[in-house]
């Protein structure tokens, strides 16, 4: 009952602050409801008992990523930029598309005729940062190792993408 | 686990579609990209999701991966975004018509 309501709690505020994200007028208060989003989902995994990730998205998504966007924010000056939304096509079409996609998904999920997964495992078990690591440095240590070439091209790119000129 | 795998998978749907119409509905470039990292947040609750009620371990993997390419992907996000603006002196998607003539 207690997880319950706990998942109800954490899963109403990440939608209101998602809702929040889409339409606050300023890039700031989108970030910081993003922010937010990012934390009730921390929570959603500690519900299901994977903590390690739960761990690394408050520190690498709220902490880490989110920083850098306010960081660019900062640096553009983007408040004072006008910001001027419009109400046209692009609009109408994208709350369309957007419509569609979501009730594709939960007509799927809530048709699923038997039990999609038969749950039979200890949580506790799953999830510990013994057990992660354990897979992830012998069966999946050549991913890691390209996961670690891949961050670095990626920092070397950003800041030579950040420093280039146009002409 | 006391709460059914349904309710995870239709928050994830609904979290998802936020952000598709963030994709669609803003002109910032910098909220696209956020809108962009809630669906990858929302996909990477349902993987947990999926993985935890199979009792499998890759599902955590998999979104310890998705996490790293994100942190990629904003980082070069962003340096197109500030490469942008300095060519440019916009971040608004209407105003930006690279390959308009």
């Amino acid at each position: 009952m207690l997880a319950e309501t706990f998942f109800i709690a954490a899963g109403l505020l990440a939608v209101i602050a998602a809702l929040g994200m889409l339409v606050s007028r300023s890039p700031v208060r989108s970030a910081l409801w993003l922010i937010l989003i990012m934390l009730c989902v921390a929570g959603l995994y500690m519900t299901l008992s994977a903590e390690f990730i739960a761990v690394v998205q408050v520190l690498v998504y709220a902490g880490a990523i989110m920083v850098l966007f306010l960081f660019v924010i900062m640096l553009l000056n983007l408040g004072a930029l006008p910001n001027l939304e419009r109400v046209d096509f692009k609009k109408g079409v994208g709350f369309v598309l957007g419509t569609v996609i979501l009730a594709q998904l939960v007509y799927i999920t809530a048709t699923a005729s038997e039990p999609l997964v038969t749950a039979s495992f200890d949580p506790a078990e799953t999830g510990s940062a013994l057990k992660i690591a354990e897979e992830l440095f012998t069966r999946y240590a050549l991913p890691f190792e390209i996961i670690g070439i891949l961050l670095l091209v990626a920092t070397v790119g950003a800041v030579m993408l950040a420093k280039r000129t146009f002409e | 686990m006391e709460i059914p795998l349904t309710w995870y998978l239709t928050l994830s749907a609904v979290l998802f579609s936020i952000g598709v119409m963030g994709v669609l509905f803003r002109s910032n470039l910098i909220v696209i990209l956020m809108s962009i990292e809630l669906m990858l947040n929302a996909v990477n609750l349902t993987l947990i999701a999926f993985g935890q009620f199979m009792g499998d371990i890759t599902g955590q993997i998999l979104v310890f991966f998705v996490i790293s390419v994100a942190a990629a992907e904003a980082a070069v996000g962003l340096a197109i975004v500030i490469a942008t603006f300095r060519n440019k002196l916009t971040v608004d998607v209407n105003d930006i018509k690279l390959f308009r003539h």
